[in-house]
């Protein structure tokens, strides 16, 4: 078997040098009914030809987005990632290396941290980033926590235009805490008001830029009308190279920025694994969940890279810990870093500017089709339309013309009725002028 | 004024009804290299045996259980920017935070400095 | 013919063999470079991209742009590859020598794994994309699901959660929510000293207060101290099978029993599953919960600390608590549950449907080793593992009688008067070119050292590792400490500055003043 060097005398030998006879006699604290007379009744080894028979099979019966017109967004977005980025994560050294523990040895793993850390921290605009969280939303779980904690409040208000999974989650997370998640119904285009509804109990009031139907918000005023009454504001950010175009959450005076930072360095894996970005201010990095990378010296006065503010994690701190996680989104935060690495100041910019530009393109483009309209006054690369048919049966429709068209809301809020005609539409850099026009065409045809 | 010993390894020393609170000497020295105090706020109320501080060093975090009923009245701040000053001045600028004490009694449980050195000798 | 060009030939009697003493301009030591941050040698001007132009638009950002400069520093292409592979040099790796993290189950991961992860229609597919577009994904998930039953005997599997200690929220919001449906949530988990932090990390999380179970003379749980902490407000225990000291806990029926005895649940942290795969099905031994660390077990890279996957498989009590999604078979196609019906489901853990991409590289694990193959691996494991601990234990202070399962636990007894500890052992492993074992864990046994081989190990590997060690052991005992205390000597940096490291803690490049 090609991933196990024992052979049948090197079994013997060693048996012979624990001095047992059989393999089972290794097993023999096992429960003796317990322990399986023969095989799991599953197929036996494969050759890799053939294992990799199997998965071309399973690949071939999805439909891989960018084999046809594709403008799914709403928290994941397919961007193109240079090769460069995927050969580094494939080195051995990275993809096989642990958590940098032994940080003589894991000096690679832990300056890309830093690296990360460091990116992260400038494009949301706060003082410190943590090394990942699994996911945006996870993420944004964990801000509803640490608020609480920083506060020692319970109550945490939820924007309606937040990701509804990433409420979802919110809720999930606080379910046997102290919580008390407060939520509000999605108001698509339309200002909420949210500060109203805090009071004293309250922790942290949670919105999202751009919202989950495309709106972008200035919430400065939000930020000074919380901090006037020592609440939280918490920034969600689900498409990370909005923020190449659009004013920073630290520039907002968020105090807690969460994000998804797929966008960069990672393909849309059909959901996972993703890379989860988590910055707050400098006062509160004691309450942060997760692992930091900090600067230090070595023993010659090298710098060098140390996991550090370990006491706040699960391994030492136990019970009270920040959080529970261990393992993060290492390798995805690898491919992020690479990835914005080639890109710098000047491509991150660019790259925004491209992908909002495609997306003003679009929106143009559907302007004039009878039994659509677009909801957004300001959007970056994504946009929501309500239609005059229901927006699931249009995709479905859509889908046989090997067109996917977007994400109908009624997917994410099946009780909703009133969000039955509402469909997302998102552009990025990848979206030809080619595929709009066929999207164009498409949806002319189906909303006739 | 005199200074009371827990069999935590605090220390508080009593001045007109407010306790100043530390560690001792031996606890800094079995704790190592102190990188981090998490000291009270100022107002909480405390009873006797709450948890009311946290001593972290890199790779452990101990709590420190209040030696006695009261209200905070003052957190040492230097702390914040220099937890180290708790190895080199345990039972001198190293302290934690004051505490009015709401009752005297409790300091009856607690040791004199000979009975603390027994106390630890007897840990060896 | 001559040789004309003065070019020596071989190596004489001046040429310097010890470390040098000069220093070099560069700071390199030939192939041991040094080397900067992105931000020292980038800056915001550089690209490694070429963009298509931007053709003239008119903004829709609505006036909330951003103005000030970012900071990002960026590099070219070359630049940014030689940054980077120059920066992988610096890292140990499965990929470079036996990684004997106890508990951490560091084997190879096979490259076939992440060619079939790249597939387009598994990598490149959107999670919101229309579900009679997914088919194929949904196939693999729900294939994945089946051998992951099969594996331990339970009948149903939650996919969602994203690495170990999200498994284990998974398992214990299923164990709080049934016992919430009987209106009795209780209020304590019981588990033993020797638990992974993440066990009452996540209780914790669930409102649950943990109790902790003292260890027998022989590394296993105390069944009578545990029965006598058992009452009604217990709402389960979790232990860890085999457990962290690499032991299979033998009254794990008896365990199992008392608690449902009591109206709780067994929840089994299955880290270290690697030890039983194929041989033993934990449904067998009366678990309820158990979550599979897709980046140990079935060998998804552990990629410098993430990303992993965290399936739990529930028993029949738990499995209508599970969180959505789920994968159900229609009347003839795959379908996605994202939505609750029943009332019933905890809720959701994370956006979408859990690690896809971990899920590919452990099912082509998984086919590519077969039943035969998976108990194989089980049996080489352990097999590895015993013969560490009978070479050793003459030598070293193994902390229990074996056989041990996966990982061997010795703790620092042999090292008593010798001035080195369990940590400047260690470092002494990395000058001798290997990563060291896991240290001071368990928390269990003084100075602790566990060693998890795996299967991925030879002879030959694990005979060099034996000897290594020996050798290490008979130097610390005979008094040669400098090689230990401070070590390593031949790693990129010497020992580093933890303390200073969080008394000032410097978490983020920023641009001198």
């Amino acid at each position: 078997m090609r991933y196990l060097p024992l052979s049948t005398d090197d079994r013997a030998e060693m048996l012979a040098k624990i001095c047992v006879e059989n393999i089972n006699d290794l097993f023999v604290d096992v429960p003796n009914h317990a322990l399986l007379k023969g095989l799991v009744d599953l197929p036996n080894h494969m050759t890799e030809m053939e294992v990799e028979q199997n998965f071309e099979a399973y690949s071939a019966k999805s439909v891989a987005a960018g084999s046809v017109p594709f403008f799914v967004g709403a928290g994941a977005y397919r961007h193109h990632v240079p090769a460069s980025v995927d050969y580094q994560i494939q080195r051995g050294e990275y993809l096989t290396a642990y958590t940098p523990y032994q940080p003589e040895i894991s000096q690679g793993t832990l300056q890309t941290l830093y690296e990360f850390q460091s990116q992260v921290a400038q494009i949301t605009g706060m003082d410190v980033a943590n090394a990942s969280m699994y996911d945006g939303s996870t993420a944004c779980g964990e801000a509803a926590l640490m608020a609480c904690r920083v506060t020692r409040k319970k109550r945490i208000i939820v924007s309606g235009n937040l990701h509804p999974h990433y409420i979802d989650v919110v809720k999930n997370l606080t379910k046997f805490t102290d919580g008390v998640v407060v939520d509000n119904d999605p108001t698509l285009n339309k200002p909420e008001n949210l500060i109203d509804q805090v009071d004293d109990d309250t922790a942290c009031v949670i919105v999202q830029n751009p919202d989950f139907f495309g709106n972008i918000n200035d919430f400065s005023d939000l930020a000074d009308a919380l901090h006037e009454r020592k609440k939280l504001l918490v920034i969600v950010n689900t498409e990370v190279v909005a923020l190449g175009a659009i004013k920073s959450p630290g520039e907002m005076g968020a105090d807690i920025v969460v994000g998804e930072g797929q966008s960069i360095g990672n393909g849309l894996n059909y959901g996972g694994p993703y890379v989860g970005l988590f910055a707050t201010r400098q006062k509160y990095v004691r309450q942060m969940p997760g692992r930091l990378c900090g600067e230090t010296t070595d023993a010659d006065g090298k710098r060098g890279f140390v996991l550090t503010l370990s006491t706040r994690e699960q391994h030492i701190r136990r019970e009270k810990a920040t959080s529970n996680i261990c393992t993060n989104a290492g390798l995805c935060t690898l491919a992020f870093t690479i990835h914005m690495t080639l890109l710098g100041e000047k491509g991150y910019r660019h790259l925004a500017q491209l992908n909002h530009a495609g997306t003003v393109k679009l929106k143009n483009k559907l302007a004039g089709i009878d039994g659509l309209e677009v909801l957004n006054e300001t959007f970056f690369n994504e946009f929501t339309v309500r239609l005059s048919n229901n927006a699931a049966e249009v995709v479905e429709t859509l889908v046989e013309n090997d067109v996917i068209a977007g994400l109908p809301v009624s997917r994410l809020y099946p009780d909703r009725p009133e969000l039955n005609n509402i469909l997302i539409i998102a552009v990025t850099e990848t979206t030809s002028e080619d595929d709009m026009d066929i999207l164009v065409a498409e949806l002319k045809e189906v909303l006739k | 004024m005199t200074t009371y010993y827990s069999e935590d390894h605090e220390w508080i020393n009593v001045e007109s009804g407010v306790g100043t609170v530390g560690i001792t000497d031996y606890a800094q020295n079995a704790l190592g290299d102190i990188v981090f105090v998490e000291v009270p706020e100022v107002g909480d109320e405390l009873a006797k045996g709450d948890e009311v501080a946290v001593v972290e060093s890199v790779k452990a975090a101990s709590e420190i259980y209040s030696p006695v009923t009261g209200e905070i009245t003052a957190v040492n701040e230097d702390l914040e920017d220099n937890a180290s000053l708790v190895n080199s001045s345990a039972g001198g600028d190293g302290w934690f935070f004051k505490i009015s004490i709401s009752d005297d009694s409790e300091l009856e449980g607690l040791m004199d400095a000979d009975g603390y050195k027994t106390f630890t000798a007897g840990l060896e | 013919m001559m040789n004309n060009q003065g070019r020596p030939t071989g190596i004489d009697g001046t040429t310097e063999t010890s470390n040098a003493g000069y220093e070099t301009y560069t700071g390199n030591r030939g192939l041991a470079q040094v080397e900067g941050l992105i931000y020292e040698i980038g800056d915001t001007q550089r690209t490694g991209v070429d963009l298509p132009e931007v053709e003239e638009f008119e903004s829709c950002i609505g006036g909330v742009t951003r103005d000030n400069e970012i900071g990002l520093a960026g590099l070219t292409e070359p630049e940014a590859m030689r940054h980077y592979t120059r920066l992988s040099r610096k890292n140990y790796a499965i990929d470079l020598g036996l990684y004997p993290l106890g508990s951490c189950t560091m084997k190879h991961n096979p490259r076939l794994n992440e060619k079939v992860a790249r597939l387009p229609g598994v990598a490149d597919i959107h999670p919101l994309q229309p579900i009679s577009t997914v088919q194929g994904a949904l196939d693999l998930i729900d294939t994945l699901a089946h051998w992951l039953k099969t594996l331990t005997g339970m009948p149903a599997v939650a996919m969602s959660p994203k690495a170990g200690a999200h498994g284990e929220l998974c398992g214990l919001m299923a164990i709080r929510s049934a016992l919430e449906a009987k209106g009795d949530a209780r209020s304590i988990v019981l588990a033993p000293e020797s638990a992974h932090g993440t066990n009452p990390a996540t209780a914790a999380l669930c409102g649950y207060k943990v109790k902790p179970i003292p260890a027998t003379e022989d590394g296993r749980v105390d069944l009578d101290a545990m029965k006598e902490a058992l009452g009604p407000d217990v709402a389960a225990i979790m232990v860890t099978n085999p457990n962290t000291c690499g032991l299979f806990e033998r009254e794990i029926i008896e365990i199992a029993d008392a608690v449902h005895a009591i109206g709780g649940y067994f929840y089994c942290d299955g880290a270290n599953f690697n030890a039983i795969v194929g041989k033993v099905r934990p449904g067998d031994l009366g678990v309820d919960a158990m979550h599979i660390n897709l980046h140990k077990t079935f060998s998804t890279p552990h990629g410098g600390g993430g990303p992993g996957a965290g399936p739990v498989v529930l028993s029949e009590a738990l499995a209508p608590y599970a969180p959505i999604p789920y994968v159900v078979m229609g009347e003839e196609d795959f379908d996605m549950v994202e939505h609750d019906t029943t009332g019933k489901s905890f809720g959701r853990m994370t956006a979408f449907h859990g690690q896809m991409g971990m899920f590919t590289r452990a099912l082509a694990y998984m086919m590519s080793h077969g039943a035969d193959g998976l108990a194989r691996v089980a049996e080489d494991s352990v097999l590895n593992a015993n013969y560490v601990l009978a070479s050793l234990k003459d030598i070293m202070s193994a902390s229990f009688e074996g056989p041990c399962m996966h990982e061997a636990l010795f703790d620092d007894r042999f090292l008593k008067d010798t001035g080195v500890s369990t940590l400047d052992f260690s470092k002494a492993m990395i000058d001798e070119g290997y990563h060291p074992m896991t240290m001071y864990f368990p928390l269990v046994v003084h100075g602790a050292m566990l060693i998890e081989p795996t299967e991925s190990e030879s002879k030959q590997s694990v005979d060099q590792f034996i000897g290594m060690m020996r050798y290490l052991v008979e130097k610390a005992k005979a008094g040669d400490t400098g090689r230990f205390t401070g070590a390593p000597y031949n790693a990129p940096l010497k020992r580093l500055d933890e303390t200073g490291a969080a008394r000032n803690p410097v978490l983020r490049w920023t641009a001198a003043e």
